[in-house]
Order: C-alpha cells, then structure tokens, then sequence
C-alpha cells in the first residue's frame, strides 16, 4: 500500500529529527508563524479555552433547571447565562473547530502540498478570530447578553440592555475568520494537490471541507450584514427590523437564518468529513459509494441553502412559502440518509479495529442517525407546530451539534493527536471514555426530546407552574454530568500522553493517505520531496489484510505460549 | 414530589390535537425503525468484521449502483409521504372554520392580555367553551411572543405590527397551560397561564357574568368610541365624498387601489390602512389621510376594526352609559372586587400598560418562589 514514489534518492524521513514542532521554540515563532499546523495548534489552545467557558455555562444552566423554581440564579442572570453558551458554543467552537483545527493540520498534508495557499491570510485569519473572542468575552463580562445566540429583532435591536453590541461586532470580526478560512481552503484544493492527486483521488474529508469551504464563503457576509443592521438599529434607530420605526421583525428572521441553517451544516459537514475517514481507514476498506458520499455533501450545500424556512413555521410566514420550505427540508434529508448508509456499507466485510477513533466514529453513527430522524419533526409543518421552540428542539440540535460534531471532533482528536503531537496516548482509557461520552451524551439529551413533547419551552428558566417536568430536567442534569467527565478525562490523558506517551510512528493506525507517509510530527514542510500519487483513495485491501491479521494473532499466541512454557525463571 | 413522575405525552384536547397525534406517532415509530437499523447494523458489522474473526470478506464492495438507488429513493419516498402528512396537517392548523368565534390576544413584556367579543378581559387566563371553533386573532404591543398550548397542539407567534391567527376546537374540559414560546427578555418563563376549557352552558354564563356589575361593552361599541374620538367620521361618512371612501360593507370585498394593485378588505388590510394608510391608497384618492402609527393603542386599534367590520351593517348604537371598562378601569381593579369574580381571570387595567403584567393564577409572587428556590 505504499502510495508515494520519491522522485529523487530514497525515502529516510527520520535521518532528520526536526519537526514543525522542536524547529523554533520562541513565542514570536509561534504567534507569528505562517506555518499551517502551527496555526491549527494556535487554534486548537484557543478554542478548547472557549469550549470550556461554553461548557460551563451548559452546567450552570444543568444545575439551574433541577429545580421548577431555579436555584441559585436570578432570571435575568439565568438569561444571559444561556445566552452565552449558545454564542460560545456556535460562533466560537462549533464553527470554528473542525475546519480551523483538524482542516488547517490536514488539507495541505492530505493533498501533498506544502502548506496552505496563503499562510499570512491563515495567521490573520487566527487573530480576527481571537480578536473576536475577546470582544464576545468582553461583552458578557461587562454587562452580559440576554437575546439568545439568535439575536431576534426587535427584542435584540430596541429592547434588551446589555452589550449586544460589542458582542455582535465580536462575531462580525470572528466571522471574517471564517470566511478567509473558507478561502484559503477552496484555492489550496483547488491549485495546490499533488501530481497525480486527481479530485477522485481526494480524500473525502477534503471533499467534506471545500463544501463547507464553499458555505462559509457564501453564507457568512449574510450574517455579518445582518447583525450589522441590528447594530445600526440599536445605535442610530434606522428603521430596519422594528415595527415602532416602520421596520419588519420578521425579516431579521429570513436573514438571520439565510446564513444559520447553512451554517448548521458549516458545523456538520466537517464531522462528516472526520467520520468519513474514521470508518474508511479503521475498517481497512475503500469507502463504498466515494462518488456518492462526495456528492452528497455538495448537494448538502447547495439544498442547505434553500431551507432556511423551516425555522419560521410560526412566525407569520405564508402558508405556501413554510410547505415549499418543508419540501425542501425533506429532499436534504437524503443525502445524509446515503452517507449514513454508505458508512455501514463500507465496514461490511471490512477488518475492523475498535481503537478509540472507531469507538467515537460508531457512536456518531447512532446518535447522528436518531439527530437526524427527529429532524424529520421538525421539517414536516404540521408536526413542527406544537415542537417548535421547546425541548425537542433543543434536544434534537444537540444530537446533531454535540453528538455529530462534538463526537466526530473528539474522535479526530484521538485519530490525529499522534500526527500532530507525535506521541501515543493510552488507548484502553480513551476508549472507556468514548462509551463514557456515549452514555452521558444519551442520558443528557434524550430526556429533552420527552419533556419537549411534554411541551416545555426552551430558554424558560422556571417551571413551576409545570411540575410534570422535573423528572426529566433531573435526568437531563445527571447525564450532563457524567459528558462532563466525559470531556475532562481526555483533558488529562492527552496531556499526560505529550510527557510520557511512547513515540508515535509515521503511521501508527496503520491508515491510508499521504498524511500518514510523513513523519510524526511531520517537518515544517510537510514532505522532504513533493510526493506523487500513484494509487486511488483508501486503497485497502481486506482479503490480504484479513491474512495479515490472521497471521499477526497466531504470531502473538505463538508468543504467549513461549511466554507461559518458562515460567519459573521470573520467579528467580 | 415529582421526582418519579415520568409522564410520556402531554393532554389531548383539541381537535387538532387528535389530527396532529397519529402524524407523530407514525413518525416515532419509522423513527425507532431506522435508529434500530443503523444500531443493530453498526454493532453487527464491529462484531462480525472485527479484525481477525474468521468471515468471509472475499469479494469486497465498494460500489453498487441499485443499492446506492435503493437508499436514496426509499428514503426520499417516505419522506415525500411524511411531507403529505405533515403538509395537511398543517394547511389544517393554518385555515381556521368560517363559523369560528373570535377571540382577542395582546401579548406584551410579560403578559397576555384577552378579550373577547362581548368586552370580556382577561389576563394570562383563556377561557374557551369545549365543542366549538375559537380563533384567536393576535398582535403584539412590543417584541416577538408565541402563543402556545401544548395541550391543544396548537402554536402560533405573536408579531408586533401585524396580526396572526390560531385555531382551536377544545375537545375537553379542563384546564391546559398557556405559555409563551418565544423569548421575550426577563420574565419570559413566566409569560402564561392557563387555558380553561369550559362546558358551552358554563361558558356562557362565565361570559355574560364577566362583566360583574358594569355592563361590558362589546368590542364594536368600543371600536364606534374610537372612531368618533379620533374623528373618523369627519372622512369616512355613509358615502364616498372627495376625501374619502365610506367605509360601510368593505370588508371582505376586493379594495382597487391607485397603483392598479387590490387587495381583499381583511382585518390585516383595515389595521395596516389605519397606521399606514399610504401603503395602500384606494384608487380615486389622494394621501390626506394623517397617519396612525403609534397614535392608537393595539387595544383600540383591534376594537376599531371590530366596528369597521360591521360598520353600517349592524352599525351598533354608541353607548350612552360613560360607565364601561374602558373608561372606568377603577371599577375593576379593586381588590375585593377582583377577588369576587367568579373565575381566576385577572381583570386587567389596561389603560395603565405599567401595570404589574406578570402573573400566574394560583402562582406564588416571582420573587417568592425564587427564594424558596433558593433556600432548598
């Protein structure tokens, strides 16, 4: 399965112990660093650093709900608690993880090429997005917002108090972050693959990432433009949104969501690519059906652009525009039902190994399918009327944003961390983990999807006067706890892994694909010599691998049973 | 304690609620259908096909036209036919009977202020005889609100600037919560009530006892006020005169207007005329009329396309007694008096738009609660 031939000499990748990693050790060489997969660690740091500030926020709102009458919180506090996890979670790790983190690392290693095609635009791309971080976190420190993370007009343009504002102009400044990512990414694939990388020959986590690429491109100006009009609303009264200045409410809603029904595919079409590579490479196997599962996720992103409203059945809409809408949701429905199918396909007759990335990868085949059956719901008018904005909904995002995404980004973590940090964690562990996070994920979530049918209202801090739900809030708190450990423990061991891990080979899971030809952590340059590609995408081939396994297993019985024919010499 | 109370469907007890079950109820189950296919398959293959174990896996796979067919047009199938289901239901929901009785919802910052076609107000609490059409008719004073009632399946947002409708028939009697289902700042957990679904004979005397001793004054008579406060009349008379077309037997009827475009004189077109009356000039006349947005009250406005509706029909007589609701809410809003209603209605002081908004029947106070809250 050797895929590459090196023009000139031959290949001795570790003659030569300097990698993008030990090459500078200052902090200029980091913070201004053109070098891709510095960024993506730069990401990487930072992101995580948001998550946890978002996850905080979820357990504060966990522990807020256990009781019908709160308990500890205020409403106003409660409010723009909820509001900050929903802007943390959305605009500044869901968005921005999976592209800017394992896209970054991985588009240019995956191709062959060098790096992205504009390094400087990359490191800029970084300090928009810290810079809007700050400005979101600086807005809910100095007086916090209380509009949800979907500023609907004119409560967030004439009515709320806090710093909607500054926050907006922070995910205005972070959205360009995403649109120059989304850039970067579309030339390099498009100019940058390596002799003999064909677009068939492309991985489909590249294929996954230029559709996304193409929805940030597009989708993002949407929203900036949008929010910017609640600024100038807010500020200067122009009469855009607001009924009392002869604006329309409503619009916001077309325009708001114009860009965030893309933009939930901005956050699942990357998991897709992850959970693409994750079965085709722990199955041994050649994804089946590439050219459908590489399609799919281009006629995700084009259909995802023309659902946009099926989030307003109720909001005054016309009759005829929500049942063309509901149409429409229904069609992209399908393209994910072919990759879902696709994937099962692919690990019949596959040589499967249940390491940790596998474990993650299965997990998101359930949780995702159940994320997307319940979308079905919502899609259809009539059965979105009476679930529309309460905890089904809730639940049913959650199942495709933190079981989809969060699962597919866990279980890139565990696939790429020896690439990126060239040392192994301890697997055993990692895969407890992932059932860890499997069971505290379902046990979380699942109790929304009754207490929302039940009829309980998102965003409502209080439930007094609807006693009937508390069991379920009570659960839904029991499971988030056991997520939460969920995501600490990899906190640890993949910390740990950096000190004491043993040193990861090029190709430690045995996968295919030229990322996997270079050392681990590869050299600033990615290849020593351009590779050229000479062999098709996931070129496994089970039957000799099956053999291979075969012969693998009898050698380490062979072993065991010399192992137990001498025992007393340990003794002594 | 409701710590092992794990209910599993809210009531049903509308008309719409019996339609909208079976709907979700047959999605449930195809749900749990491919969720089971895709776990049982997920699990068998790891198992199977785990490295090592002895299967068979000569002759792999790796594309199939009429498999990749079948798993693209099954699904597309079944959702085309969930989308027929859905789509009925749902034209279903949105087209409210001819014969429905009206009824008038005004959300604001955070209440739910009611009326009903006699005068009748209420606050936070709907009552509705069971076994017939009620349509809600609703707009809000400030930002977006949802008027939702699980119990009735029914669920419909409450804009500012523009009025929207909801339909129920409530099928039986008891009583359902009320909330509100689109965040709408501080206190909006605590935008709601209850819907109180009444026996038609029960409901009846409840309306006609509503009123306590003042004599309620219908939603036409106080629209008549309105429109003789605001000099209406002085334009609007029996016949068209220069300045302005009458307004009497319009609505329902086609409105041609000077751009060549028309539009059917509904409740929307009467109130957008009133506050916007440039939108659509009637062809024939010029732009005198004043504009007034943001002159009139919701409250006035939903009362004076009550009377514009029925204006020289049954033009009703204006009253002569000053003593009524709207001029009087004093005569209300005294404790004892309120406390004597023979219902929880709040009546509300709604000239007073300050007025404590949020309450609960039956609720401890907002502050209470969270203090109780806090000491658990």
């Amino acid at each position: 399965m050797s895929s590459t031939v090196i023009p000139s000499g031959e290949l001795q990748p570790h003659v030569d112990e300097t990698n993008y990693l030990n090459v500078s050790h200052t902090i200029s060489s980091w913070l201004l660093t053109g070098d891709h997969k510095r960024i993506a660690l730069l990401y990487l740091v930072s992101t995580s650093f948001f998550f946890f500030l978002g996850s905080v926020a979820a357990g504060l709102i966990r522990y807020e709900l256990t009781s019908p009458a709160g308990v500890v919180l205020e409403s106003d506090t409660y409010n723009k608690v909820f509001s900050s996890h929903g802007i943390l979670m959305v605009f500044t790790f869901l968005v921005v993880a999976i592209p800017a983190i394992f896209g970054n690392f991985l588009v240019p290693l995956m191709i062959g090429a060098r790096d992205l095609a504009f390094p400087r635009l990359n490191l800029a791309s970084w300090y928009m997005y810290m810079t809007g971080g700050t400005l979101i976190l600086a807005g809910m420190v100095f007086g916090g917002v209380d509009t949800g993370w979907t500023f609907y007009t004119p409560y967030s343009s004439m009515y709320s108090n806090g710093q909607v504002t500054m926050v907006i102009i922070g995910i205005f400044i972070a959205g360009f972050s995403t649109i120059t990512t989304g850039i970067n990414f579309v030339v390099t694939i498009h100019k940058m693959r390596a002799p003999g990388m064909t677009w068939f020959r492309l991985p489909l986590f590249i294929w996954a990432m230029y559709a996304t690429s193409l929805m940030m491109i597009l989708a993002t100006p949407v929203v900036a433009i949008t929010l910017l009009l609640v600024v100038y609303e807010r500020t200067f009264k122009l009469p855009i949104f607001s009924p009392e200045l002869g604006g329309d409410p409503v619009l916001f809603q077309h325009l708001f969501w114009f860009y965030s029904h893309p933009a939930v595919y901005i956050m699942i079409l990357p998991a897709f690519a992850v959970i693409s590579e994750l079965i085709a490479n722990f199955s041994r196997k050649r994804i089946f059906g590439y050219h459908f599962v590489a399609f799919s996720s281009l006629a995700i992103a084009g259909l995802g652009f023309l659902v946009w409203g099926h989030h307003m059945f109720v909001s005054s809409q016309s009759m005829y525009e929500s049942i063309v809408f509901s149409l429409i949701s229904f069609l992209v429905a399908v393209p994910s039902a072919i990759k879902i199918f696709n994937w099962m396909a692919t690990m019949y007759k596959g040589n499967i190994r249940l390491q940790s990335p596998m474990i993650y990868a299965i997990a998101f085949l359930m949780i995702f399918t159940v994320g997307g059956l319940t979308g079905l719901f919502l899609g259809a008018a009539g059965t979105d009327i009476h679930l529309t904005a309460t905890y089904f909904v809730v639940a049913h995002f959650h199942y495709v944003m933190v079981g989809g995404t969060m699962l597919a980004f866990l279980g890139a973590l565990h696939y790429w961390w020896p690439k990126m940090t060239g040392r192994m964690f301890a697997d055993g562990i990692a895969r407890v983990n992932a059932v860890i996070v499997f069971i505290g994920f379902n046990l979380t979530f699942f109790p929304q999807f009754i207490v929302g049918w039940l009829g309980m209202p998102r965003r409502y801090h209080y439930y007094y006067f609807a006693p009937e739900f508390q069991a379920y809030h009570i659960m839904s708190t029991l499971g988030a706890s056991v997520l939460g450990l969920g995501f600490i423990l990899p906190a640890f061991y993949l910390t740990k892994s950096l000190f004491t891990g043993e040193k990861a080979s090029a190709n430690p899971w045995g996968a295919h694909g030229l990322e996997w030809e270079t050392s681990s952590p590869p050299p600033t340059s990615n290849f020593l010599e351009t590779p050229i590609v000479m062999d098709e995408v996931y070129d496994f081939d089970p039957v000799s691998d099956h053999a291979e396994d075969l012969r693998r297993i009898a050698e380490e019985q062979q072993r065991k049973l010399n192992d137990s024919n001498r025992p007393s010499e340990d003794h002594n | 304690m409701s710590f092992f109370n794990f209910p599993l469907a809210p009531p049903r007890a509308s008309n719409i609620a019996q339609t909208y079950d079976p709907v979700f109820y047959a999605l449930v189950g195809l749900s749990i259908f491919f969720t089971i296919i895709v776990c049982v398959g997920a699990i068998f293959f790891a198992i199977r096909y785990k490295a090592g174990t002895k299967a068979d896996r000569s002759r792999p796979m790796y594309e199939n036209l009429p498999l990749e067919l079948t798993w693209t047009i099954i699904p597309l199938i079944l959702g085309l036919v969930m989308f027929y289901f859905g789509t009925a239901l749902f034209v279903k929901i949105k087209t409210p009977p001819k014969n429905a009785e009206e009824i008038y919802v005004i959300g604001k910052q955070w209440m739910w202020h009611i009326q009903h076609g006699n005068g009748v107000r209420e606050n936070n609490t709907l009552h509705v005889p069971v076994g017939k059409p009620i349509k809600l008719t609703m707009i809000s004073q400030d930002v977006l609100h949802a008027f939702y009632i699980p119990a009735f399946r029914v669920q419909m947002g409450v804009v500012p600037g523009r009025y929207t409708e909801l339909w129920f028939t409530a099928t039986e009697v008891g009583e359902y919560h009320l909330f509100c289902n689109m965040y709408c700042g501080t206190q909006h957990s605590e935008m709601g009530g209850k819907v109180v679904a009444m026996d038609p004979k029960d409901y009846a005397e409840w309306l006609s006892n509503g009123g306590q001793s003042v004599a309620p004054m219908s939603m036409e008579q106080a629209g008549a006020k309105v429109y003789a406060r605001v000099h209406c009349d002085n334009c609007h008379g029996a016949e068209d005169t220069l300045h302005a077309p009458s307004l009497y037997g319009i609505y329902g009827k086609r409105r041609v207007f000077a751009d060549g475009t028309s539009l059917i004189a509904d409740d929307e077109y009467i109130r957008d005329s009133i506050v916007r009356p440039y939108d659509h000039i009637t062809a024939g006349y010029g732009q005198t009329m004043p504009v007034y947005q943001g002159q009139l009250t919701e409250e006035d406005l939903l009362n004076l396309v009550a009377y514009i509706k029925v204006i020289g029909t049954a033009l009703p007589n204006p009253p002569t007694s000053n003593v009524n609701r709207h001029s009087a809410p004093t005569a209300v809003s005294h404790t004892n008096e309120a406390s004597a209603l023979s219902t929880n209605a709040i009546q509300a002081d709604t000239d007073d738009p300050d007025a404590s908004p949020t309450r609960r029947v039956g609720a401890p106070a907002v502050g209470a609660v969270a203090a109780e809250g806090r000491n658990r």
